[in-house]
């Protein structure tokens, strides 16, 4: 029998290697057990034809300098292969508008004027808000210190926004993407590509209210650069400079270990079981798991109360995203384009977007479908082979439980996003010597995350902060004791940040 | 003509006369000034066709507060409110589900549906009713700026906070999600079966641009449920008489403490003078002056068409021009020379005489909420079918009846704009789909009054025909409600008020938002204050 393990982490995603490098940092023992054969999950680089690979995130916008500089990623082989990515509104018939950290090009003298004072009023709404993404949420009747300070502080930093900035941002809080855009621009190319990011992973579109500001703001977080920064090697090249980084400071990284059950005793977490039915002991266990998956498959629902186990159960995780992967012989050519230089958006406006949401929450997919697409290629040489390209585009919307199943839907899902791919794109098919598509049931089976669903339950007002993943679980604890949360289910949410493994750390080094 | 007064209340519609009322009461000379040719605005009764009253607009009441109904003693004046119960859900396929008023009857009704379902409509009940309870506290008070220190803002921030917090630490996580969710969402976490989903859903949508799978349409559903009658919380009732009761009553009150109305007087414009109000100036060229002029009429009315550009701060004309009133309900008010049957239910059940909808599921409805977003009104659309005369004789002759037909969803907007052609067809699609449940309806028919959003705007003045004068989002509600550092009733120039559904807390037959808008009023002239504020009914 060896020694308990100090903590174990099941899931060696990025928070669970963030989560784990900060442990080890503080100089605790931890090991990491991943089921798959390769670190990472929904963030890992993986070769999907041979010589061509991709990543299901494509950028970097919510890491942030501090988490680079703390675990010396760049020491470890972080680099960016770009700075900062325009976004592109792309157009069927005119030039594109591009989306620059600095301003719009190409835009009407109007919104380039407004593009100014939303950028602004945005900018100045995420540095109130951004110190809470790496706060542990508040509990409010704890009495504690800490809580009441982040309270505070959440108070202090809404009123010093002043009077009228304040009062925007309890209003604009509320609006759909569509009446926020529609308040200050006018291109509907332009309104659709800004209102991309507000909605994306999540069951919403341009006409939800109660989400769109809070997921822009959630995007504007990072700090690495000010446009969309791109690492080099897909997110696996973050992967690879967090898994080193766990490693140097003694954390011990197992692949192909999948954990079966967290075993409990007494009403405490002793360790965890694998599927091979090996057991390992451990003081702490932290689930980098979705939520669901964390509480009723690992931990067990017997372990837990009915409102409990009610309010995970409720959780929203069915996904709505599908990503495709393109292995590309040439550079396909995009109409009014010259190089395919930036993340573009093929949307003519939110009412597209809108209909293809449509057709989604019934459980079908719209003909024409929106979509971002890259190509990370232009880049990092380390993606396709030479002179070759990839081209990575997530689609919206593609319902996890769609009628029929997706075995059903696959080849005429794939069709229609080639379809709308094309019109963009009128040679991509020429070019095309592989593909992959991974719909959010392929996420689900291939990564083990609950209805394929990015941010491992859904992004929401209702869902977040002091309920997320519910109360009871906002602090990284569990009504378990030992058992805790590092994922993206828990607060603040998916994206690759970093920041639910980095908080869930620093609440689990605080536990006596 | 007299032309000067202490306050002058421009529209004559409930919120319009109640904030008159108080104004008379607190010894103000009063004079309410309303365009059409009657009073009531969007709460009238009108016999469009000889021997029917129809309550062409609003149709039934639960938000009217107690405290102001009995405070300004509306029964003596007239008004009585007759609760009804008994609705039923019917779907295709001869199927149907009820509400009734019985709890036990209500568990084996939905116990047929589903024993999972019936189950869980005790806390489904208890948790609403929780929220109803706690929002209540709100509704005859003014909304507390957030941004500001002033004492009373932050009594009043104290206030919200405890009686947030008298709810337990749970329930403020529960009540923060539950404000921000759909109503979908939240119907879908306590119920299986469609139809009793659908059942309950349809509240959460009732004069709202957003379908039941919109984030924030859960209060909307609450809002339908925080009214009571008679302290029955959640319950519905009809103004014997038709809805024009109600604003006849509070116009009883008003006369009775010496304010006058005066009706087919159209305002043009509010004059403003040096920065203050001074009066309003009426079409006919007539001035009437008064140092207190107070808007019933919705806030996007209110700042871009009574008053000038040139009188108000700019941002606050941007703030009205965004302000989301949308047109998304139509009305087809129908009168009947004998009972239409049901043949899902059966002879002489006591359901025949309560209300009726039709929808087999929340998808049903979210496929008509589509429709509307893409401007056309839903060939499928929802109605709810209130047969007001089953409970209030007074409204149509014996062996006649009068029902009220409110359909969800129909566009401000049509294509090419709405014409009387489209508009009857609009009110064909509406009948269909009553024949689908009800074979001999049609022939019934001696009379219908078909409204779209345009008429209701054109007729009442509501914007878009929104009934709630502004959408009930988060955005445009308490401090938010109309705009954000406008919610205390204040309009921009001294002097100039509003009192309409378009501000806290909102549309339906309340009478909230015109007597909380008085006690301002009475506040700012240092006056006695004469308005309840507290609604507490435990």
């Amino acid at each position: 029998m060896s020694k308990p393990h100090d903590i174990v982490i099941i899931g060696g995603g990025h928070n669970g290697l963030v989560c784990a490098a900060y442990l080890a940092k503080a100089g605790r023992k931890v090991l990491v057990l991943e089921a798959g054969s390769q670190a990472g999950g929904l963030g890992a680089t993986r070769e999907f034809a041979p010589g061509f690979r991709a990543s299901v995130a494509d950028t970097l916008p919510q890491l942030g300098r501090q988490l680079v500089r703390e675990l010396e990623l760049e020491r470890h082989g972080f680099r960016l292969a770009a700075e900062a990515l325009p976004t592109l509104a792309l157009s069927t018939s005119t030039d594109p508008i591009t989306i620059t950290p600095d301003g719009l090009l190409g835009a009407s003298a109007a919104d380039t004027a407004s593009y100014q004072s939303y950028l602004q009023l945005m900018q100045k709404f995420a540095k109130a808000i951004n110190p809470f993404w790496h706060k542990r949420p508040p509990v409010l009747g704890s009495g504690g210190l800490k809580d009441a300070a982040t309270l505070g502080q959440f108070g202090w930093n809404l009123r010093t926004l002043g009077k009228t900035d304040m009062r925007e941002m309890m209003r604009m809080i509320a609006l759909p993407a569509q009446d926020l855009m529609d308040e200050f621009f006018d291109s509907p190319e332009l309104k659709a590509a800004l209102s991309w990011d507000a909605n994306l992973g999540s069951k919403l579109a341009p006409r939800s209210p109660n989400n769109a500001v809070l997921a822009l703001l959630y995007r504007m977080s990072g700090d690495l650069s000010a446009g969309l920064p791109l690492p080099r090697g897909g997110t696996g090249g973050l992967i690879d400079a967090l898994a080193a980084a766990a490693r140097s400071h003694g954390a011990e990284l197992r692949m192909d270990s999948p954990v079966a059950r967290v075993t409990v005793e007494l009403g405490r977490v002793t360790g965890v079981e694998l599927a091979s039915g090996k057991t390992i002991e451990a003081h702490h266990v932290v689930s980098n798991a979705d939520p669901k998956t964390s509480f009723f498959k690992l931990l067990g629902a017997r372990h837990l109360d009915v409102q409990f186990t009610h309010r995970i159960d409720r959780l929203r995780t069915d996904g709505y995203v599908a990503k495709l992967h393109l292995a590309l012989k040439r550079l396909p050519r995009f109409t009014a384009l010259e190089i395919p230089q930036g993340r573009l958006l093929l949307t003519p406006d939110m009412g597209f977007i809108e209909n293809a949401y449509d057709a989604a929450k019934y459980g079908g997919y719209a003909k024409e479908l929106p979509m971002a697409v890259l190509l990370p290629s232009l880049f990092d040489d380390s993606l396709a082979p030479q002179g070759q390209h990839v081209l990575s585009a997530q689609v919206q919307y593609a319902p996890y439980a769609v009628k029929g199943g997706w075995g059903a839907h696959r080849d005429a899902f794939l069709e229609n996003v080639m379809a709308s791919l094309e019109r963009y794109a009128p040679d991509i098919r020429d070019c095309v010597v592989a593909s992959e598509l991974l719909t959010p049931a392929d996420l689900e089976q291939q990564f083990n995350v609950t209805g394929g669903h990015w941010h491992h339950a859904e992004f929401a007002l209702d869902n977040w902060w002091m309920n997320r993943p519910t109360y009871g679980a906002s602090q990284y604890c569990t009504p378990v004791p030992g058992f805790y949360l590092c994922g993206a289910g828990a607060h603040p949410g998916g994206g690759i940040m970093g920041a639910a493994g980095r908080n869930a750390a620093r609440a689990i080094l605080e536990v006596k | 003509m007299k032309n000067r007064y202490d306050a002058i209340v421009i529209g004559a519609g409930h919120n319009g006369l109640t904030n008159a009322a108080y104004l008379a009461k607190g010894g103000l000379d009063v004079l309410v000034v309303e365009k059409n040719d009657y009073i009531g605005g969007a709460a009238v009764s009108r016999e469009l066709h000889e021997g029917w009253i129809y309550s062409n607009c609003s149709y039934v009441c639960s938000l009217l507060r107690q405290t102001i109904h009995r405070d300004l003693d509306l029964t003596r004046h007239g008004l009585m409110i007759v609760p009804y119960n008994g609705t039923t859900n019917f779907a295709r396929d001869g199927n149907y589900v009820a509400e009734y008023p019985d709890h036990a009857m209500q568990y084996r009704e939905i116990k047929r549906h589903s024993l999972r379902d019936a189950d869980a409509m005790h806390r489904y009940n208890t948790d609403l009713m929780r929220y109803a309870k706690l929002i209540r506290h709100f509704l005859l008070r003014t909304p507390a700026d957030p941004t500001s220190f002033k004492p009373r803002d932050l009594g009043e921030l104290l206030f919200m906070g405890k009686k947030f917090a008298g709810m337990g630490e749970d329930q403020v996580y529960e009540f923060i999600r539950f404000m921000t969710m759909s109503a979908g969402d939240f119907l879908d976490e306590y119920f299986e079966n469609d139809l009793v989903k659908a059942l309950y859903s349809t509240s959460s949508i009732i004069g709202t641009a957003l379908g039941v799978y919109s984030p924030g349409t859960a209060y909307v559903l609450l809002h339908h449920v925080m009214g009571d009658v008679d302290g029955a919380v959640g319950a519905w009732g009809l103004a014997r008489g038709g809805m024009g009761a109600i604003s006849d009553a509070i116009a009883g009150a008003l006369r009775e403490h010496g304010g006058e109305i005066r009706t087919s007087a159209p305002v043009e414009q509010i004059i403003v003078r040096e920065g203050r109000a001074v009066g309003v100036a009426l079409d006919s060229g007539e001035e009437i002056h008064a140092d207190i002029v107070v808007s019933n009429l919705d806030p996007k009315r209110t700042f871009t068409v009574i008053m000038d550009r040139k009188d108000i701060p700019a941002d606050l004309r941007k703030k009205a021009e965004h302000f989301k009133i949308r047109g998304s309900s139509g009305k087809v008010n129908i009168a009947l020379t004998g009972a239409p049957d049901f043949p899902s239910l059966p002879k002489e059940h006591a359901l025949r005489h309560g209300s009726f909808q039709f929808l087999d599921s929340m998808e049903r409805m979210e496929r008509a909420y589509d429709d509307w977003k893409h401007g056309r009104w839903s060939d499928d659309p929802f109605i709810e079918m209130t047969q007001s005369s089953m409970w209030d004789p007074t409204i149509a002759a014996p062996g006649n009846y009068f029902v009220s037909c409110f359909i969800q969803y129909c566009p401000a907007e049509v294509e090419g704009g709405w014409t009387p052609e489209k508009r009857d067809a609009f009110g064909e699609t509406v009948i269909d789909q009553i024949c689908n449940y009800s074979p001999n309806f049609r022939d019934l028919i001696a009379h219908m009054e078909v409204r779209t959003p345009w008429e209701i705007e054109n007729e009442i003045g509501l914007t878009e025909g929104n009934i709630f004068q502004g959408e009930l989002t988060i955005d445009q509600l308490m401090f938010n409600r109309p705009f954000p550092g406008y919610s205390q009733y204040r309009g921009p120039v001294k002097g100039m008020y509003m009192c309409g559904s378009g501000t806290h807390p909102g549309g339906g037959v309340s009478s909230a938002c015109g007597a909380n808008s008085a006690r301002e009023i009475l506040r700012d002239l240092r006056r006695p204050n004469v308005v309840p504020e507290d609604d507490v009914d435990e």
